[in-house]
């Protein structure tokens, strides 16, 4: 899946974590805040990372704010982040 | 058993988290009227996962998909289908045609992921039109376990002003329980809305048992218990239709035609009707 | 002779303060107290260094503190609740001696007895005359109960009352008595009524905190206390306010007269007293205006000192005659020990109050709180600080089931039979981690910055530095 454009998906609220991708020309960078960055941190990364992989995403800029999202939120909100930044037009 | 059914918004995870934990028997994560138009793709993604991830084991699960004249609800039935919900509730059901169309496209998704198990639909039934076809929408296919009647937008379709007391709704409620029953299915009642008058709550779901509703739907956690509590038989019920269960078996073994119990003759629907209760009793356990 | 002096300065000043002496401080104003700093301040401008600061709690209005102890003015420092604000600070390793914190009912005690003796208490009072009788009931920071100020008051060298509101002699209605005064000094402010006490608290709207609170007023119903005579305690948190008035309803539905409720009072507790829930009510705090109001007009709520509500060496307390607490928990572990000192990362935000007493006391302790918190299980394998034994908590109810503690299995059939969802406090960690996941463990460092004391005087706990 190739980035077309920013986008992004979640929100702020406890429970939520909101992420925003951005179109790069140089692989993968991932920047990440989380509330819960001392017991999750590994894990968030992780999923982010296999979430690309499964979307076959090469090169992207992500930035991710957790608020104590569980993995499936979190990754939903990926999965919509790419899908909005893949889909050209508004 | 299903006397209770509680909308969750289908884009809020913190709340998509607990909706199995808030005592509903079902819960109905709502990617229509909760999820605004730019966040249909957000919601549908989001409760495909939770179904996915999250399990749901302690109640059924039903998902509300947008109406059949969205560009969303195709999409939704392909998200969603998939992770085997217990329903689907289609919106704005206004006739039987309405249910072939959701019901084929079902069928294909099924068909697409090879999934057998045929998922059930409760349609809900909030247009003039639906409520003059409900029996024709009840009866229109095997997998409808139930219906719902929808308050709100039925006012407005009737042009008229939607009460507390529920008098322009009378007609409506009567005739979906008469269509439901004719049928042999459920029938649920519009949610009561105003989340601070319990007393209020109590009296309407009252009124709606006694018409012959098999539970209540919620907008907010805060009326689940007393909706439980309304739609679930007493423990007077409970001892009286135990007793008729006993009295017929004496009079089965004693050869006996008719027979009374605090003199009152019993007949076949009062054993039908104790036979129910009992039903509900065993179905709800210890949770009364 | 008069009492009232100028000013802070010249109490302190004629009361003798010198390096090294234990200053004291009560904590009803809470995050409205303004006398805390402005004390603190005027100490720091004359010079003084090497105090102990022995204050009942230390709100995050409070944080000026920390340059006081980076400036070496404090050294040391004695509280039963710690804000973030302070905490976070305390944890990071400011402070070269660790903190003690005790309880609400261990802190009286150890000033009783002498262990912790007071050189001056500062005492925050909404109104006193200039001999020094004074009463939280009156005035513009009106607090109502002076509860915790009684022991600071009775058992301090010396003893100042700072008041924003002098009236004639005698306050007829007072709290503490002139006998126990050195000086009164009126200042403009005392503090900021709207951190004092709430204008409401409001249960919460939270759908988890009500199945929560529902569930709690159900195992107040089936554990066989509620009756005649019945004795209760909750805090102020949403899901606790919501159980007060679940329980009056059932209360006044099944026709039970209760006898007390204690604690810190909210509007809740005042209106089961109203609907005759209870006999009385003991209050060593109260929490909002309504509260307030009834401490001031209602002869049937009293106010009761620390050392009566909870003091481990008093000939009784009247935690000892208390049938059920409601209290809140960070984490709670597979031992039923709990932590509110500390949060999921191990940082100070918090302190047992009156938690561990009224564990210690209650015939049914019950913890109160949501299995999961932003990602976090409330339910670990070992909490980070052990502020309450788990020997001394009965029930934990959260929205996915309630764990009874294996020592009480009477209760756990008791609850059973009611169609309670019992559930092995384990099994409740493992539906907990297989929502959020499996935590890494929280690595903190090996300085001791806090020593935790229990009611019985051993350290039941150390709180190290954070990373």
């Amino acid at each position: 899946m190739e980035i077309k454009k920013k986008a992004t998906a979640g929100t702020l609220e406890s429970s939520d974590i909101f992420v925003q991708v951005e179109p790069n020309d140089n692989g993968i960078e991932i920047n990440l805040t989380s509330i819960v960055y001392n017991q999750f941190g590994e894990d968030i990364e992780r999923t982010v990372k296999e979430v690309l992989s499964e979307f076959d995403v090469k090169n992207v800029k992500i930035q991710l704010k957790d608020r104590g999202a569980v993995e499936c939120a979190i990754r939903a909100r990926i999965e919509t982040a790419l899908k909005r930044a893949e889909r050209m037009g508004n | 058993m299903r006397r209770s059914m509680l909308f969750m918004p289908g884009n809020n995870s913190g709340m998509l988290l607990n909706a199995d934990a808030l005592g509903a028997d079902s819960v109905i994560l709502d990617l229509e009227d909760a999820v605004s138009p730019q966040e249909k793709d957000s919601a549908r993604i989001l409760v495909r996962n939770a179904l996915k991830y999250l399990g749901y084991k302690g109640c059924e699960v039903i998902i509300r998909i947008n109406s059949i004249d969205t560009d969303f609800w195709k999409k939704d039935l392909d998200e969603i289908i998939p992770m085997k919900p217990d329903m689907i509730m289609p919106p704005k059901v206004s006739s039987g045609m309405d249910i072939k169309v959701v019901e084929n496209y079902m069928g294909e998704v099924e068909r697409r992921h090879g999934i057998e198990k045929k998922i059930s639909l409760i349609p809900l039934i909030e247009t003039a039109l639906g409520v003059e076809n409900a029996f024709e929408i009840a009866s229109s296919s095997k997998r409808i376990k139930a219906i719902f009647l929808g308050g709100e937008d039925l006012t407005a379709d009737l042009r008229c002003k939607r009460t507390k007391k529920g008098d322009e709704i009378f007609y409506s409620r009567g005739r979906m329980v008469m269509a439901a029953r004719a049928a042999g299915i459920d029938v649920y009642d519009t949610p009561f809305t105003d989340v601070e008058d319990e007393e209020g709550l109590r009296t309407d779901a009252e009124f709606a048992k006694s018409l012959g509703f098999t539970g209540k739907a919620c907008i907010s956690p805060r009326h689940v218990q007393s909706v439980n509590e309304v739609f679930s038989p007493t423990l007077e019920e409970i001892e009286y239709a135990k007793e008729v269960m006993e009295i017929i078996q004496v009079a089965k073994e004693q050869g006996k035609g008719a027979i009374s119990l605090r003199g009152k003759m019993i007949d076949a629907p009062i054993v039908e009707r104790a036979r129910q209760t009992l039903e509900a009793a065993r179905a709800l356990g210890g949770a009364f | 002779m008069n009492k009232v002096v100028k000013s802070i300065k010249e109490a302190i000043t004629l009361c003798g303060l010198k390096d090294g002496m234990r200053i004291s401080f009560h904590h009803h104003l809470r995050n409205g107290d303004h006398v805390i700093n402005m004390v603190m301040e005027e100490i720091a401008n004359m010079g003084y260094k090497d105090l102990t600061v022995n204050a009942s709690s230390v709100f995050d209005i409070h944080a000026p503190l920390v340059t006081h102890i980076k400036n070496n003015v404090v050294t040391g420092l004695e509280v039963n609740y710690m804000g973030g604000a302070v905490g976070r600070e305390i944890s990071s390793g400011i402070m070269q001696k660790p903190v003690d914190f005790r309880s609400h009912g261990g802190r009286p005690s150890d000033i009783e007895t002498g262990r912790t003796p007071i050189d001056i208490a500062f005492i925050a009072a909404p109104s006193s005359d200039n001999m020094g009788n004074c009463s939280g009931k009156y005035g513009k920071s009106a607090c109502g109960s002076l509860g915790y100020a009684f022991v600071d008051a009775m058992n301090a060298k010396k003893v100042v009352v700072i008041t924003d509101n002098l009236v004639e002699y005698p306050l007829y209605d007072f709290s503490i008595s002139e006998t126990y005064v050195d000086y009164v000094v009126c200042v403009d402010k005392i503090g900021d009524p709207t951190g004092i006490v709430s204008g409401t608290t409001k249960i919460t709207r939270d759908p988890v905190g009500l199945m929560m609170a529902s569930y709690a007023t159900k195992v107040i119903q089936s554990s066989g206390l509620l009756k005649d005579g019945f004795s209760f305690q909750t805090g102020a948190g949403g899901a606790s306010l919501a159980v007060a008035k679940y329980l009056k309803d059932l209360m006044l539905k099944e026709n039970i007269k209760g006898s007390f409720g204690m604690g810190g009072i909210t509007s809740y507790l005042v209106d089961m007293l109203e609907a005759g829930c209870f006999e009385t009510l003991m209050d060593v705090q109260c929490f909002d205006l309504r509260a307030v109001q009834s401490i001031r007009d209602n002869p049937r709520h009293r106010e009761v000192t620390a050392s009566h509500y909870a003091s481990p060496t008093a000939k009784s307390a009247i935690v000892d005659n208390l049938d059920v607490v409601i209290l809140g928990a960070t984490q709670i572990d597979t031992d039923f020990n709990v932590n509110v000192h500390t949060d999921s990362n191990g940082f100070i935000m918090g302190g047992s109050g009156g938690h561990s007493d009224t564990a210690a006391g209650a015939k049914l302790t019950m913890i109160v709180a949501p299995l999961t918190r932003a990602r976090l299980s409330i339910v670990v394998d070992k909490v980070l600080c052990v502020s309450t034994p788990g020997n001394t908590v009965d029930v934990l109810v959260t929205q996915r089931g309630i764990a009874v503690n294996p020592k009480r299995g009477e209760l756990k059939e008791r609850l059973q039979a009611s169609g309670l969802p019992v559930i092995d406090i384990h099994d409740l960690k493992n539906i907990a981690e297989g929502i959020t996941g499996v935590p890494k463990e929280i690595k903190l460092g090996s300085r001791t910055v806090a020593n935790v004391i229990y009611r019985d005087g051993t350290i039941i706990d150390t709180i190290k530095n954070t990373l």
